[in-house]
């Protein structure tokens, strides 16, 4: 279990066998983000497009998996279809400890199915099912029929598409065990286009731990970290919700298609309002005690006399703001019905609701009208939200699946491309200013966890162009370590380098614990060049006028920061791809 | 003599924190699995969360069907374990009526010594350990068989 090298379960969906492959590089790439990206280098065709059936679909942990504390999470690449170029995506859920349980370091997919099928494996098992039955199922009904033919309930990790990845949507997730995804960037259109419904990972394994006491030590010394020092209580207690008082208190809450940058009605929708209101409870990821999933619950009448139905929606700031706030919706009970149709469907919640909200503007600019969008689309108003997000998932009409391939891909046809919220792909619930600005449009997984840009932005810091992209380089840096243990990253306060160190030489990993930061470089080098390699140019990477329009708490966005802050990453990043 | 009760599973966020534990401190494994406890999903994550758990049953099925003594009586309900002498029949697992005893991939059978280890990891508070009255003394000859 605890190896020098990296034991890769290798799938070929069309000759329906496995094989596995033995890759060394232990030391140098550590696993996560690392290993995700070896792998893409071995079997990723940097010259074909995203869907070609030989493109890989790789899914990696790391060496500290399992083993400790929030070491609960899977690091998924790709070819995107958002930008046909390489690209990461993360989530948690049972994902990783499942696969940890495998005994296998990661899963490459490689081939396309002829028939839409279910990729089933676990520690001595590999079954590929024939699911036509499953194809154009809701990811609920997917959900539910899943846990009926397969064994394994509670150890096991389901990961699915909805339509929207069936359709191949830019947009489409792959949601893991209902209430985490792999969100962004389009990784359900990588399994969609491959034919692949859903992969069970049955966690049936079970492996010999280090002689002594020192693994059980150091496990302790986190767990007691984690459990009782104010360090998680943020996640634990209202999750990253939050978030949103402060962010509308210094006008950097995105409202209304980033229209503006604080509302009264935003205080509607705080993470205390959706606790008091909506929380049901919480839910951890596996391995994780912390629980910072918080699961809320929206209730219909569906007939008279007092009929009703109930669904249990899981909420984050980030899907919160997307379909509430940036659509002009604060009730929290509304933004839960649009987090679930939009789930229902595959999407990626946050990249649905900004590409709503700009086609709400484009609708009420005359640049689209009902021909298009099917129904009249007006800020709050979460009945026709609930349809256009639906139509957005299922790929309604020509332009929904357009829209669904990215916002600016629509706004090139239609108009409106300075008010697309746009940063690399939809925006993240973050109007802080250029730091961020400038991180999420060049970031290589164009998220706010690339680096912490959002909150630099909130630091009285003076402008200065190198100093921000010294801080966005090393975060960056620092983050892919953790990544590459897989460690989630709201625990980037407890896994410091000596603690990281210490658990990595309980385990016997000396290697990688004496030179975690060339490894952390390395990596870093090699996600850039595989990004570079497959099209990206920052030079060819703009930031819409919208944003140039924002007004935080420390007045107008400035542009010429703004600009020189631009040129500066790129250059950097430019750099970082041509480093071996 | 102490069992361990899980009265607050409702509180179950789905760590697997008390496994884990279980897994790493009692048997020297990494597993959810090859522990005493070991927590399910009952019917999808929106219907919360079971433990797999000996009720500490006396007379207890597993320990009437071991041919060997691997299993025995615990005074106050529940079940003293010698590995040495388990011969991986797998009629212990045949005969729990609460699918608390679970066979690894060799056949061997894995099931809580009611030692209490995983509840100071229950982040939530759903375990206790419950003092039944009478001696421990077999319950320490149990958890020393097993460590």
């Amino acid at each position: 279990m605890i190896r020098d090298h990296f034991r890769i379960l290798k799938l070929d969906l069309l000759s329906k066998k496995g094989d596995v492959v033995s890759v060394g590089g232990r030391d140098d790439f550590c696993g996560g983000s690392g290993l995700a990206a070896l792998l893409f280098q071995k079997y990723g065709r940097i010259d074909r497009t995203w869907n070609d059936p030989d493109q890989p679909l790789i899914f990696a942990i790391g060496p500290l998996t399992g083993y400790f504390p929030l070491m609960s999470k899977t690091v998924c690449a790709f070819k995107s279809p958002y930008h046909d170029q390489y690209a990461e995506s993360h989530a948690g859920g049972r994902s990783a400890l499942s696969l940890r349980f495998t005994g296998y370091d990661a899963l490459v997919i490689v081939g396309r199915a002829e028939k839409p099928s279910v990729v089933t494996f676990g520690s001595r098992h590999l079954e590929i099912k024939d699911v036509q039955y499953l194809w154009g199922l809701d990811l609920h009904s997917t959900g539910k029929m899943l846990r009926r033919m397969f064994t394994g309930a509670g150890h096991r990790s389901i990961l699915r598409i909805g339509p929207a990845g069936e359709n191949c949507s830019a947009m489409a997730c792959i949601n893991v065990d209902t209430y985490r995804h792999f969100g962004r960037l389009g990784p359900g259109a990588a399994m969609g286009a491959k034919n692949l419904k859903a992969i069970v990972i049955i966690g049936d394994g079970s492996f010999a731990l280090p002689e002594g006491k020192a693994y059980s030590k150091v496990f302790k010394d986190v767990y007691n970290q984690v459990t009782t020092t104010d360090m998680m209580h943020k996640y634990h207690n209202l999750g990253t919700p939050a978030n949103v008082a402060t962010l509308n208190k210094i006008k950097a809450m995105p409202y209304r298609n980033l229209q503006k940058t604080s509302d009264e009605t935003i205080y509607d929708m705080t993470g205390e309002q959706f606790a008091d209101k909506t929380l049901l409870r919480n839910m951890a990821c596996a391995g994780c005690p912390v629980g910072c999933i918080h699961v809320g619950f929206v209730r219909e009448k569906f007939m008279e006399p007092n009929q009703y139905l109930y669904r249990q929606v899981s909420y984050d700031h980030e899907p919160n703001f997307a379909v509430g706030s940036m659509l002009g919706v604060t009730d929290p009970f509304s933004i839960l019905s649009l987090i679930d149709v939009t789930e229902k469907t595959g999407l990626d919640v946050m990249s649905a609701g900004v590409a709503i909200a700009w086609a709400t503007e484009a609708f009420e600019k005359g640049l689209i009208k009902e021909d298009k969008t099917i129904i009249e689309l007006k800020f709050g108003d979460a009945k026709a939200y609930v349809r256009a997000l639906n139509y957005l998932g299922t790929a309604a009409n020509d332009f929904y699946r357009l829209l669904g391939q990215g916002t600016l891909k629509a706004a090139q046809q239609y108009g409106g491309q300075d008010f697309a919220c746009i940063l690399g792909q939809e925006m993240a619930g973050y109007a802080t200013g250029e730091v961020f600005f400038v991180s999420q449009a060049l970031g290589l997984r164009h998220s706010h966890l690339d680096a912490g840009g959002y909150a630099y932005d909130q630091k009285p810091i003076e402008k200065d162009e190198t100093k921000a992209v010294d801080f966005l380089v090393k975060d960056e840096e620092e983050r892919i370590l953790l990544t590459s243990m897989v460690s989630c990253l709201f625990a980037r306060e407890v896994y410091k380098p000596q603690l990281l160190a210490d658990c990595l030489i309980s385990l016997g990993y000396t290697g990688l614990a004496n030179s975690m930061t060339e490894i952390a470089g390395r990596i870093q080098s090699l996600r850039w060049r595989l990004r570079r390699s497959t099209g990206f140019d920052p030079a060819t990477v703009t930031i819409p006028k919208r944003f140039t329009e924002v007004v935080t708490f420390k007045g107008p966005v400035d542009l010429d920061y703004l600009n020189s802050l631009k040129d500066a990453y790129s250059k950097r990043i430019l750099e970082l791809a041509k480093q071996d | 003599m102490k069992t361990l009760t899980t009265p607050r599973m409702e509180r179950c966020i789905g760590c697997h924190s008390c496994s884990l534990a279980c897994g790493r401190l009692i048997h020297k494994r990494l597993s959810w699995d090859t522990a005493g406890i070991r927590i399910i999903s009952s019917g999808g994550l929106s219907t919360g969360f079971e433990a797999r758990i000996c009720l500490a049953c006396n007379p207890a099925p597993c320990t009437q069907s071991c041919p060997t003594g691997a299993y025995s009586q615990r005074r106050g309900g529940g079940v003293v374990v010698k590995k040495k002498l388990c011969i991986l029949c797998g009629r212990c697992e045949a005969a729990c009526p609460v699918n608390a005893v679970y066979l690894d991939d060799r056949g061997e059978p894995f099931v809580c010594i009611h030692c209490g280890r995983c509840v100071e990891y229950c982040p939530h508070d759903c375990l206790e350990l419950h003092d039944m009255g009478g001696s421990d003394v077999e319950e320490k000859e149990g958890e020393k068989e097993e460590s």
